[in-house]
């Protein structure tokens, strides 16, 4: 059995085929509601005439991506089988908007990229591809779509597959090899081949329907004894003290007091991000490298012998440790770097330009820090997909290798082995936003 | 590709564990939080997640209803035993209120609703607290626009939505770093559909008012949809009231809510009912957002929950 929740990508323009793609998943998986089907019938009519019916509008959210026909920001579409629940981040192809093809990507399972049999292997298809693996989405499924508008060839099919391998070899390749797996079919949206239906028009393709391979796709989760435990403390849970911030200010009468058992409780909440953790383990708190063991996990449904991720969860450990929000418990033995300063990969999602000697709010996991960007090592052209040497400063939708230093010390892994703790965003000191989306690549003490 | 083999937490148990994540990270990032508490059914769920957060301790914020004085009287019995059992702080903003200062002009004549003015009400409550962050209980499948928020949301310091300009919100890093007077929403719920939340209700066993239940009500018929008769009904010609078996898939104000035709008198009916439906809940049931293609789209970007 998997994970019954599977999150996926896809890329691209309204017109391009994906939208018709959603449309045709969640119409074909009886997902799309009739005042919602009669809301697209009466936008079809209006665009494009009497008796039309365009599945497409059923992704469509703004006003202003109505009126342009584009996606500008990602949106979330639910659909479930009996197999399966998904949830689809639906994001925009351009490259203008490439800072919210990588927000989607952060938390996905599986990319479903999209090649139209026509155009042949797109930029905008190469680009979706691209982020997928820098984002270290482990599953990429390929769609040759519009395969009725080439008259269902299997020889187009082929040499569309042998064009995108190729690129494809070459994102597996690079600095930092990720393991992206990539299944490849032929599709027509529009007709419905191959979407959730096995297509009549191709029976040389022997592979299943898109729906039945999102089904069956393995997720991250599915091996959490594989991965090192990581629990970063979010939050301490101490009812004396809560109860005591509370009656601060607050009439007697309108606090309850604590059970005689409560008063006494400290537990470290967070979840957990990767592995498991078990009542017994010896742990390590980071970054003091103190150690203890694990004396209970409990939810509020009951304590647990054995937690694993994405569990949230609360700790109690056999010592009495002066532990706080940020710091993080692992296994001893499988303890991950405690570094102040790093390189990484990241995606620059700011107007204002980055130039090396700035300063940024650091967030990695529940902990924040103040970070100074000493250098851009170099820039990746997203044409070639080649590291070329740097400029003196980074625009918004780059994507480069910077090193940096922290003011804190951090428990870093490299994003290769772990999407949670291998991430971090920076965030401008003044304007409070977002600036980029950070993948470390190494970490030194 | 390769299949798994390893039996997981099931998607209710994955949606839960992500949206206690989110209240934690609220509750420790943001001076003063506050919890949206209606007494509806996705409130209803965010209380639970809290417990799940934050017992055995009291929560780390209050909860704050906007009472547009239009509420179903079995919502707001229901809202006030809950709050007790909890023995959690209940702070009540009212749109009569805001009316009687003058903040708002009440609509008038038989569509009049109070659903608009409960913007104005809920950003004076915010202000007057001074609560930094306020958990609602929206979920991206309700609206298109609302397939469009992210989980932590930013408004400004009119209170303002901009979707055209969101901070990115990647994996589960939230950037929750405010200026003075502007806030943050927060939706833990942004990833479940309505079924996750009846089938999570039903799980958890989780009491919710009776007006989700079928019973027998005195209704009229507008638009298409059953709405309630009570007390400031004014009926448009050709309307009458009458009595029919109802039940409803939303809670707002009595005004604009509509109930739906159903015999479902349990949560497992209420399940089975939902998983078969072909309309969706804000379709069937909410004169608030047929005003317009973009009519929630607006009504957000002014600052509505």
């Amino acid at each position: 059995m998997t994970l019954d929740l599977l999150r996926f990508t896809t890329a691209g323009s309204v017109d391009d085929g994906k939208s018709t793609l959603i449309g045709r998943l969640l119409f074909d998986s009886k997902q799309v509601f009739e005042d919602q089907l009669a809301q697209v019938a009466q936008a079809s009519e209006r665009r494009g005439g009497e008796g039309t019916l365009d599945l497409a509008l059923l992704t469509d959210g703004l006003r202003a991506e109505r009126e342009q026909g584009i996606t500008i920001d990602v949106a979330y579409r639910y659909f479930a089988t009996a197999k399966r629940r998904f949830i689809i981040a639906d994001c925009p192809g351009h490259r203008q908007y490439t800072r919210n093809m990588v927000t989607g990507a952060s938390t996905a399972d599986v990319a479903v990229v999209l090649i139209d049999a026509r155009k042949g292997v797109q930029e905008q298809s190469k680009r979706h591809a691209f982020i997928s693996a820098l984002l270290g989405i482990p599953q990429m499924v390929v769609a040759i779509n519009k395969m009725d508008l080439v008259e269902h060839s299997q020889a187009r099919y082929e040499e569309l597959v042998n064009e995108f391998e190729a690129f494809a070899r070459k994102l597996r390749g690079g600095k930092n090899p990720r393991r992206t797996e990539t299944s490849y079919l032929p599709m027509s949206a529009l007709n419905g081949d191959n979407v959730v239906e096995r297509s009549a028009a191709m029976p040389w393709y022997d592979g299943p329907p898109l729906l039945e391979l999102l089904e069956q796709v393995e997720v991250a989760y599915d091996h959490p004894d594989e991965k090192p435990a990581r629990f970063p403390v979010q939050w301490v849970i101490r009812p004396a003290a809560a109860a005591a911030a509370r009656a601060n200010g607050n009439p007697p009468s309108a606090v309850p007091a604590p059970a005689r058992a409560e008063i006494d409780y400290r537990g470290y909440s967070g979840q957990l991000a990767s592995g498991a953790l078990r009542v017994g383990d010896e742990v390590a708190v980071l970054p003091s490298g103190a150690r203890t063991r694990i004396a209970g996990i409990d939810t509020y449904d009951g304590p647990l012998e054995e937690a694993m991720a994405p569990m949230s969860l609360t700790l109690r450990l056999q010592d009495e440790l002066d532990i706080s929000r940020g710091e993080l418990i692992c296994h001893p033995d499988e303890a991950p770097a405690v570094a102040r300063e790093l390189t990484a990969d990241v995606c620059w999602m700011s107007e204002q330009p980055l130039r090396p000697g700035s300063r940024y709010v650091l967030k990695h996991t529940s902990r924040t820090a103040t970070a100074i960007v000493d250098a851009i090592e170099d820039i990746i052209d997203v044409h070639t997909l080649e590291r070329v040497a740097p400029p003196e400063e980074l625009e918004l939708n780059d994507i480069a290798r910077v090193r940096l230093h922290t003011s804190a010390p951090l428990a870093l892994d490299p994003y290769a082995s772990n999407r949670r703790t291998g991430s971090f965003i920076l965030i401008d000191e003044s304007s409070n936003e977002t600036a980029a989306a950070g993948m470390i690549a190494s970490a030194a003490a | 590709m390769s299949v798994a083999t390893r039996p997981q937490l099931s998607h209710l148990q994955a949606l839960e564990s992500e949206a206690v994540h989110v209240m934690r990270e609220v509750a420790a990032e943001f001076e003063k939080p506050v919890l949206l508490f209606s007494g509806g059914k996705d409130s209803i769920v965010l209380l639970r997640l809290a417990e799940k957060a934050f017992r055995p301790a009291p929560f780390p914020f209050p909860l704050m209803h906007v009472d547009t004085g239009h509420n179903f009287p079995e919502v707001i019995e229901f809202r006030d035993r809950r709050v007790a059992e909890l023995g959690e702080r209940l702070i009540v903003a009212s749109v009569q209120d805001s009316i009687d200062t003058g903040r708002v002009v009440e609509e008038t004549g038989p569509r009049a609703s109070r659903n608009r003015l409960q913007t104005v009400t809920l950003l004076d409550a915010i202000s007057e607290h001074g609560f930094d962050a306020a958990f609602g209980g929206a979920r991206r499948d309700e609206e298109r626009a609302r397939a469009k928020e992210r989980i932590m949301s930013f408004r400004d310091d009119f209170g303002q939505w901009d979707p055209k300009n969101q901070r990115p919100e990647l994996w589960n890093l939230y950037n929750g770093r405010i200026k003075k007077g502007e806030h943050v929403r927060v939706f833990p719920l942004s990833n479940w559909t309505e079924l996750d939340v009846w089938e999570y209700i039903d799980s958890e066993q989780l009491e919710v008012p009776s007006i989700y239940f079928a019973h027998q009500r005195e209704v009229f018929e507008r638009d298409g949809m059953l709405y309630a008769h009570h007390e400031g009904t004014q009926l448009i010609d050709g309307e009458e009231i009458f009595t029919e078996t109802v039940r409803y898939r939303t809670v707002g104000d009595m005004s604009c809510t509509g109930g739906v035709r159903s015999r479902a008198a349990t949560l497992e009916e209420v399940v089975l009912e939902i998983a078969a439906t072909r309309i969706t809940e804000r379709g069937e049931t909410r004169a608030d957002d047929r005003v317009t293609e973009a009519a929630m789209e607006d009504r957000k970007k002014a600052g509505y929950f």
